[in-house]
Order: structure tokens, then sequence, then C-alpha cells
């Protein structure tokens, strides 16, 4: 006959990159006579912002204002190959390859600049959309103008290729050994719930949660996965069940009507800290980020609801039924 | 199939198309007008994909029938900003990310304007209110809630 | 640190003010001249001998261009070389795809469908995993009910020895943990414009996350090279690992070989996204545990069983990642996991943001309370005196590095204005000494 309170916590961890390797991702670049630099890149955006971050990688390793770089939508006649959009894969396989095809192009563009310049390709550096010469930065020469010269009077393609995955991993058959998983990043979730003991409804009043995904690329894309894996997490937790008559399929939702989403209502007010704890193989350090974000809310909800009243709900969703039949039996 | 005349105004132009009477106004604008911006994700009514302004009240379109819109004016997001001349709520979702995937964004803007010309200074929970009809996998909402928040600043 | 010019900075989403002004176009936007619609016969029934499929009445209603049974299909498997593109001899799973029917608009392609006669004859369905673990249980396919790993119908690790160190232990902690399945639910649902033009290539407009996965799986069905499939994808309406395995796509890519080089569009609704579309299977988890009193956790077992669904897709995958992870971010000693994945009469599952970490999690951090409780120790000291150290190996012994369980517990404590032990917020990832 009252709404109690409980504070739970969850830890858990997450590797970046497909389990058991063997998940390249491929990428191009080539600079136009304008200096406007077209990524080709495999990897289809989902709605985590793969393009974005890659943008910010390519224009970071090349020097370029951002504006001038484009990053394309993936078709298979011009893209080079990508593994795929899952296994919190993309900026560390997809961002790594993009800065090898960088690393390929800047060559290019430094050997001729270093021939408009009278230097050799090693003194060179970029800056500021300036082909600059290390020692002595006022020799320079605008990007764009490099590019102009290369295309028409040099007649070369400034172009990179750069590929990057896990190398396949075999693990022993029995016992399991092997490095499958790589790169692993963490996360922790505290959950602050109130249950109500009449109705059996859980109001998820905080979630607070940090984060390591290494480098962060894009510290609002970062967010935007915490905050979505918050409401998915939410969802797992207290709301959704395909198979209400498990394991049967009586019952079996067919919308919205009856399999519960999380709405606007449900989800708490993001409250998150994001921990760089670099990576060593990742871009600038990063790890993966986007799956890990939705595994920790569940078990830290579950654990909020155990402070609260007592049971332990350890067969998800914790529904309202569920909530006060522990009740009733404990 | 018989077809009937509908006349109404579609983002303040009048428009004249005849459609079945069995379709609903999310088919009539999709296939029949070329407004893409509602989205098909239920057609069950429950996911607010399809949200547009029908008479200054948000509605799924996909539960009104085509004919009922006759003598009405309907708004969608094609109605609202362009490139050049965003409205604010276009602003306020770039700037604040309330758009990832972007399926149910045109939905939620509609739903969001609804609620900012009734109530040009809601609160949080007000904001929420207005979008607990539409349904987003992938933001978490909370982007969302402050992107409509900033539009509603913006328009002070 | 570097200051850098663009990385780490929270710019706006490249497309943000596309996506605002709805101007991005997604499959479902497209359109072609003279494209068809398609729509498919689904099995009503969860388990079936498929007797006698007559297609004849569909065939000849006006309007009615295309219709495709398993025997239009170049090569009727995929998958792990299970899994028909068309159902042939039998049903295995609720909303099995048997028919395809392409025509003028989505009526007329309904009421084709409606004219298809299956004879089906009803089998008692199998969907408990642990009735199909057993030996006299139905098998779904021809080498059994378990799915196999290296040869074993389990994902096996073994560290240490467990059977002796639980033997030491003060404290044995069980617990049984137990995740629905679930569904992805992307706002967009699954959908494929198909066109197979005069040179023999298939233009596909997709919402796959996995676009060169697919166009492999798609040239392998229709029995052609890979230059001869060109998918063009984008941005989708939401993924969450939906839209990984083929779904629409191959289906419409095959029956694009009958349209006289129309594009045929087969735009799935809400309810075969549900009925009908890869989901996450329901997994059970079994741990025992071996406790020190100081909360050391120095022996751990853990016994999971995943409802595979009809055939294998990607349940492999899910079964071993789940089986390397679920020791958790713990430096324990001693471990055994056996990880199953059974077939069951169900829509197959496969990958759902988390792919079976997201399983692994809930148990294991909800095992980590238990303990705590059990043993009478703060919740928060066990997990940071059990956490692992760089350096430390995992569960398969990989040598871990960078790890970070101790400073995200700290910044989320710290967060949510919990004061912690000065011992454990002087506690580092990166060594055992007190820093």
């Amino acid at each position: 006959m009252a709404r109690q309170r409980g504070t739970g916590i969850a830890a858990v961890w997450y590797p970046t990159g497909m389990s058991g390797g063997g998940d390249p991702s491929q990428a191009m670049i080539k600079m136009q006579p304008d200096g406007s630099v077209d990524v080709l890149i495999g990897s289809v955006d989902i709605g985590e912002g793969a393009r974005s971050v890659m943008r910010q990688i390519a224009a970071e390793e090349l020097g370029v204002p951002i504006e001038l770089v484009n990053v394309t939508l993936v078709d298979t006649d011009s893209s080079p190959l990508d593994t795929g959009t899952f296994a919190s894969r993309v900026t560390h396989q997809t961002g790594n390859a993009v800065i090898q095809a960088a690393q390929e192009a800047r060559q290019v563009l430094f050997e001729v600049a270093a021939g408009q310049l009278g230097v050799e390709p090693q003194q060179l550096t970029l800056q500021d959309g300036m082909v600059v010469v290390r020692d002595f930065p006022e020799q320079a020469i605008p990007i764009a103008d490099v590019a102009d010269y290369a295309v028409w009077t040099e007649r070369r393609l400034i172009a990179g290729r750069g590929s990057f995955g896990w190398a396949p991993v075999k693990v022993d058959p029995e016992t399991g050994e092997g490095e499958p998983l790589h790169n692993m990043a963490y996360g922790a979730t505290v959950a602050e719930v109130e249950v109500d003991t009449e109705t059996g409804e859980v109001k998820v009043l905080k979630l607070v949660s940090a984060y390591d995904c290494g480098k962060a690329i894009n510290p609002l894309l970062v967010e935007g996965q915490i905050d979505g894996g918050a409401a998915g997490g939410l969802g797992s937790a207290l709301l959704e069940e395909l198979h209400p008559y498990y394991p049967t399929l009586d019952h079996y939702p067919t919308g919205f009507f009856s399999y519960m989403l999380p709405t606007a209502k449900d989800v708490p007010a993001l409250d998150a800290v994001v921990v760089e704890m670099n990576s060593i193989s990742g871009p600038y350090g990063a790890k993966g980020i986007g799956e890990m974000t939705a595994n920790s809310q569940a078990p830290a909800i579950i654990n909020a609801i155990y402070d609260a009243i007592g049971v332990w709900i350890t067969d998800l969703p914790a529904t309202p039924e569920k909530i006060l039949r522990a009740l009733e039996a404990g | 199939m018989i077809k009937y005349p509908i006349n109404f105004k579609l983002n303040g132009q009048l428009v004249s198309v005849e459609a079945p009477a069995t379709i609903n106004l999310l088919t009539l604008l999709r296939d029949y007008l070329n407004i893409t911006s509602p989205k098909f994700g239920c057609e069950q009514g429950n996911c607010g994909a399809c949200t547009v302004i029908l008479d200054g009240e948000a509605v799924n379109s996909c539960l009104v029938l085509a004919l009922t819109v006759n003598g009405r004016a309907v708004t969608t997001v094609e109605g609202l900003g362009t490139p050049e001349d965003p409205h604010p709520l276009q602003v306020a979702f770039t700037e604040h990310y309330g758009a990832q995937c972007g399926y149910c964004t045109p939905g939620m803007i509609m739903a969001s304007k609804a609620l900012l010309d009734k109530n040009p200074h809601p609160t949080r929970e007000e904001v929420v209110e207005g979008i607990v009809g539409n349904i987003c996998r992938c933001t978490g909402y909370n982007k969302i809630v402050e992107s409509v928040l900033a539009a509603a600043e913006m328009a002070r | 640190m570097a200051d850098y010019k663009y990385v780490g900075k929270r710019l706006p989403r490249y497309d943000g003010m596309q996506h605002a002004l709805a101007k991005t176009r997604y499959v479902n936007d497209l359109r072609y001249p003279d494209m068809l619609h398609m729509k498919v016969w689904r099995s009503p029934l969860i388990s079936a001998k498929i007797l006698n499929i007559d297609t004849s009445k569909a065939e000849v209603l006006p309007g009615v261009v295309a219709v495709v049974t398993h025997k239009q299909v170049p090569h009727n498997r995929y998958g792990a070389g299970d899994y028909p593109v068309l159902a042939d001899e039998e049903i295995r799973y609720l909303g099995q795809e048997v028919v395809a029917v392409a025509a003028v608009d989505v009526d007329t392609a309904m009421e084709a469908v409606s004219l298809i006669q299956v004879d089906l004859e009803e089998r008692t369905p199998l969907l408990d995993p642990f009735k199909a673990m057993e030996p006299d249980s139905i098998q779904l396919s021809p080498i059994g009910n378990f799915i196999k790993f290296d040869g074993n119908p389990y994902r096996q690790i073994l560290k240490g020895d467990f059977e002796s160190a639980i033997q030491e232990a003060d404290f044995v902690v069980e617990g049984y943990y137990r995740t629905a399945a679930q569904e992805h639910c992307p706002i967009e649902t699954q959908v494929s414009i198909c066109q197979t033009d005069g040179m023999g290539r298939t233009h596909i407009n997709t919402v796959t996350q996995a676009v060169f996965f697919n166009q492999g799986t798609i040239a392998a069905i229709l029995k052609k090279p890979r230059s001869k499939v060109h998918m063009i994808g984008g941005v989708l309406g939401g993924g969450f690992g939906a839209k990984n395995d083929p779904h629409a796509d191959h289906i419409a890519a095959v029956v694009s070989l009958y349209t006289g080089g129309r594009p045929v569009k087969w735009l799935w609704t809400r309810e075969e996204e549900f009925v009908a579309s890869t989901h996450r299977g329901a997994m059970h988890m079994f741990f025992k545990d071996g406790v020190m009193k100081d909360g050391r956790i120095i022996a751990r077992s853990v016994r999971s069983i995943r409802d595979g669904g009809a055939y294998i897709l990607t349940n492999d995958y899910v079964v071993a990642k789940h089986a390397f992870g679920v020791a958790g971010p713990y430096n324990i000693p001693n471990v055994k996991v056996i990880s199953y994945g059974l077939l069951t009469n169900k829509r197959p599952t496969s990958s759902m943001r988390g792919f079976g970490l997201f399983q692994a999690s809930f148990a294991f951090e909800v095992q980590m309370d238990r303990i705590a409780k059990t043993i009478g120790v703060d919740p928060w000291r066990l997990r940071f005196i059990n956490a692992v150290h760089d350096g430390d190996t995992s569960a398969t012994r990989a040598v871990l590095h960078n790890c970070a369980l101790i400073e995200v517990m700290q910044a989320a404590a710290g967060r949510a204005g919990i004061r912690l032990d000065e011992e454990l917020l002087h506690m580092a990832s990166h060594s055992r000494e007190e820093v």
C-alpha cells in the first residue's frame, strides 16, 4: 500500500568490433581539383551518425575545412566493402580505414606539393587548409592549389585506400582459449526506481551512467547513443516481451498496442558521463559505444527493484503482474 | 474503383484530388500528392510517424479517412521551412541532435508544432505530454525534448 | 592531450537539417516508373509439411505480373545453408514465406495472395528449447536441434579448474536468469525495391545494415557473381540488428527476375515485422559461483540456453559472443561456461543490440547483487574488488588492456552523488597498487 523507492547498480563490458574477427571495413578517399574531398565508405548509417564521424576524421587527417568533405552513401558499384553496421565496429574499423586512406592521399598531395615548393615530401605538413614546410611555415601553398596542379598539370590522382578489421580468430574448441573479443569498453549505471506495491508498476526516476568509449570522436553523437540505449534498456527491463505466454506463441503481439515500447514519458532525463579510456588501436583511441549503452539499465533496474521491495525479478520484463505475484509469494 | 473529389488546403495552398473512399490521409498525402514527410510506421495508429496537423490538431494521418479532410486544412513538414529559411523547430532539431535516423522526425516535428502553436512556452512536462504519442527507438527522447524547448526559446 | 580541429567536437550531424526538413529519402519514399508491388503468402501454421502449392488462380488475376514459388528460386538455400528463400518441403515457423506475388498495385497483390492454395499437413510444433535438448524430441533439422560450434553442440569456455575451486569457496551462490524474446521495432519496417535490367544486373534499394554481406548472399541465391548484384543503401529508419539478415531484398530480387524488367517494391506491414522478422531470442542462464568471505569470486560456472528459432542464421555468433563475455568484467580465475543454441519452431532469432552480451550483462549483474546480499558485502565493493585490471586475462585467457570498469563505476557513483569508500576511490585499472 505504498510507493517504495530503491537504488541499484550494474557494471558492464562490451567489445569493439565483430566477435571472432574477420570484419574488414574498406575506405577510399579522393580529392577533387578544388580541394574537395570524397570519402567512400561501405558503412551504412543506421542513425548513429557514421557519415558524420568519418567526415570529422577525414577532415582532421587531411587538414581541409570540413565543409569541403563529402561522405558518400553506400552503393556497391562504387563503395568499397564493409562488413556491416553492427557489433559496435564502425567508428573503430571504418575510422581506421579512413585514416589509412587519408594518409595515402596525403602522401600523394605532399609529393606534388614538394615538387611545387622544391622540398622533400617528408618536410611537409598540413595546417589550416595549407600544405606547409614544417620548419619554414611561410613556405606554404593552399591545398586547393596543389590539388588543381596535381589533377591538370601533373595528371595525378590524389587518392588513398584503407582497410581495417580484426584478423579472423579461432578459439580452442574445448576451452574457448583465444582472443575473440577485442578492445573491451566499460559502462556503469545507477538506477533509481519507484515501485507501486498496489499496482506493481515501476517508474524509473533516474538513470545515471558512465560509459567508456575511448576517445569520443563526436561527444554529441555519443550522448545520442547513451540516451537511446537508456530507452532501449528500460524497455527491455520493464516492458518488452514478444512471447507473453513463453515458450508458446499464444497471444503473440502484432503491433505497438500489445508490444509495449517506452514513450517520452517513460525515460528519465539524460544524466551521463563519458569516460575516455583510450584504446591502443582505435582511431584517436576510440572504442565502440553503440550497443553497450543498452545493456546496463536492465540489471540496474532489477537490482533497484530488489532494493525497493526485497524481491528478485530475474525473468524479464519485470511486468506489474510479475512484481505483484512476487510480492504475494514473498 | 469510384473516386471522389477532395478539395482542401495543404500547407496553405488549395489542392484538388480524386481518391477512393477507402484510403486514409497518409496514403492520400504520400501516394496521391507526393507529400512523403509523413511516414509509414505501423498504420495501426500507434507510432505517430504519420503525424500531420489537421485544423490545428496533431493527428495520426493513418487514422483519418482521406475524404473527411474535404474543406479543411492540413499542414505537413513540407509547409514548415526551407533550406534557406528553416523553421525554428528544424534549426533546433539539427543543433540539439533531435534526429538520429530521422524516420520519426517529421511526426515529432508536427506534434511539437501543434503543441507550440497552442502553448508557445511549454514546460518540460508539457513537451513530453505533447510528444507522448510519437515513438522514437533511436534517441531516447531527451534530445527531442531539448530541441522543442530550444525552438520555443528561439521563437521568444 | 592534443587539441584537434574536428575530432572530439560536438558537431551537429552532417545530415541533421536534411532530416529536419524531411528531405531524407528512405526506401519507401522512392518511386519508379512502372513499379510493381509485392505481397507474400505466409504460413498460418507454426510447423507443417507442404503437400502442394496451387498458384493457378493467382496467376490469371488481372494485374498480376509474376507469381513465384521455390521452383523459380535459382538457389533456394542461404544463411548457414539451411534456410530456404521460399519454403519448399516444410514450414518451420509461423509466417514463413511460401509464395511471392508481384502486381500493379498492393490491393491486387493481396487479392492474388488470397487466391493461392497451399496444402499443409500440420505437425506438432517444438517451442520449448529445453524440450529441444532432449534426445527423443522432435528433430527440426537433419543434423538435430543443437547448433554446432566447431563440431560440438555447445560453445564451451574452460579456464582454471572450476570443479576444484568451487569446493574451496566459503559461499556458493546460484541464480537463474531469463531474458525475453524482443523485437527491435525500428520505426521503418523492412522494405526493398528490386529491378533486374536488360544486362542481367539486379539493382536493389535496400535498408540492410550489412550491404556487402547481403550482396554476397543474394548473388549466391541468384547464382550470379557479385558484379551482377547492385545494392544501394543509405540511411535506414532504424536498425538495431533488425536489418542484418535478408528479409525483403532476397525474395524481391528473385521476383524481379520474372517481371520483365519492371521494378518491384515490397513493403512489410508492422504486423509482418512482428510475426516474421528476425528478433532477439529468449535466453536462459544458470549461474553457480564460488565466493570467498572477503568477496572475491574464485569460481564461476554459467550454463546458457538460447531459444534460437527455426534456422541457424547468426545464432552461433550470438551464443559464442555470449559465452566469451558472460563471466563478466571480473577477474575470476576458474571459469566454466557451456552455452547452447537450440532450434525451435519460432521465427529464426538473430542480432539485436547487445548480441548475447545484453543477456549476459543482465544475468551477471543481478547475480553480483545476489552475491552481495548473500555474503553481506556492499554491492559497489564487491564489483570493485573483482574488477578486471590491465594485464588480467579474460575467461578465454586473452590479456586485457585499457580497462576502465573501476573508472566508470567511480564516475557513475560520483555523478549519482554516491560517496564511495576512499579505498575504492583510490583504485585504478592500470595497476593493483594503491594509487
